[in-house]
């Protein structure tokens, strides 16, 4: 018969730590698939207006950014300090919106294209001029589900 | 001095203990680098581009809600300047039209929802104004919601619910072209 013999007198085994980069590398896939990079860097002033009524957007995928407001000061030499559109990371006219949809258009698979936004990040300072300009040629290029991107107004 | 053999040597293993040090640094980077944009606003359907104006002469006056923003952000609602603030109220009404009033909708499938703005109107404004009007069908389909199904009104609820709602309540708002008074 085998006799319990006590273990006090031995070191402890230490913990095998070898799994932890495993668990590490983990997180690291997690974040990096979730994150999506921030592709462009703002040239314009874009402090979105207030309001209640808002509506998340799912898909970032299905997503293209159209940014307007002044030129920050270190471009201002150059494009003046009237409000200007920003396409991608440029700074862009009006007649370049279609080409520019067009462009995030063959990223996204054909089936969810009609689920396309164009979320119109514009400066609450901005006069309705130039984003009446922009409406009117996505309407022309039939991009139509449009949104007002906005903060929620605290209250 | 004793010099170790080549057997001893081969069975050397690497040491992975700095492996997880590594992992750290690159998951690091990675939450520093990485922003999570969180995109919310207000979502707008346009519709299609034709030549000519939508002409609202040839509804009955009483079914127009006709709304105007002015270069110097003032509003205009049928023909009365109004307070932002009480423009939700207002629409609310003219919707639903609870008195049977003659001067206001006949029916909500009938009310239409006009607004003109100046290309010297303010975004902030502009956005404010349409909010409010969003706002005012939110509260209304809400409403018919909890007497029709005792459930408040969102995105989440079923489709068929959602459809049923808004063939009570359409939102039908036309925008004009806008006029070009003030100064950009």
């Amino acid at each position: 018969m085998a006799k319990f013999t006590k273990k006090r007198g031995k070191a402890k085994p230490a913990i095998s730590t070898a799994s932890l980069p495993d668990i590490i590398f983990m997180l690291l896939f997690f974040f990096m698939v979730v994150t999506v990079l921030r592709d462009a860097e703002l040239k314009v002033k874009v402090i979105t207006p207030y309001a209640t009524e808002l509506i998340k957007l799912e898909e970032k995928s299905l997503v293209n950014y159209i940014y307007i407001g002044k030129p920050l000061k270190k471009y201002q030499d150059i494009y003046g300090t009237k409000p200007r559109m920003q396409l991608g990371d440029k700074f862009a006219d009006v007649k370049d919106i279609p080409l520019f949809l067009e462009k995030h258009k063959i990223k996204v698979p054909e089936n969810k294209r009609p689920r396309i936004t164009s979320s119109l990040r514009v400066d609450g300072e901005v006069t309705m001029g130039i984003v009446q300009d922009v409406k009117t040629q996505l309407r022309k290029s039939g991009q139509l589900v449009i949104n007002y991107s906005a903060k929620q107004r605290p209250d | 001095m004793a010099k170790k053999s080549v057997k001893d040597r081969m069975t050397n293993e690497i040491n992975a203990g700095s492996m997880a040090d590594i992992a750290f640094l690159l998951l690091i980077f990675f939450l520093v680098t990485t922003t999570i944009v969180e995109d919310k606003g207000i979502r707008v359907k346009l519709p299609p581009w034709s030549e000519e104006e939508p002409d609202i002469t040839k509804l009955k006056t009483r079914n127009v809600y006709s709304v105007l923003v002015n270069a110097q952000n003032q509003l205009l609602v049928r023909g009365e300047p109004v307070d932002i603030r009480n423009l939700k109220e207002d629409a609310k009404e003219f919707i639903s039209n609870p008195n049977k009033r003659d001067d206001l909708a006949e029916k909500p499938t009938k009310a239409i929802i006009s607004l003109k703005n100046d290309r010297g109107t303010n975004y902030k404004t502009y956005l404010e104004v349409y909010n409010e009007l969003k706002a005012a069908y939110n509260e209304l389909w809400d409403e018919l919601s909890m007497k029709k199904y005792n459930v408040h009104y969102s995105e989440d609820l079923p489709a068929a619910y959602r459809k049923a709602i808004k063939s009570e309540i359409p939102f039908v708002l036309s925008e004009a072209e806008p006029t070009n008074f003030g100064e950009e």
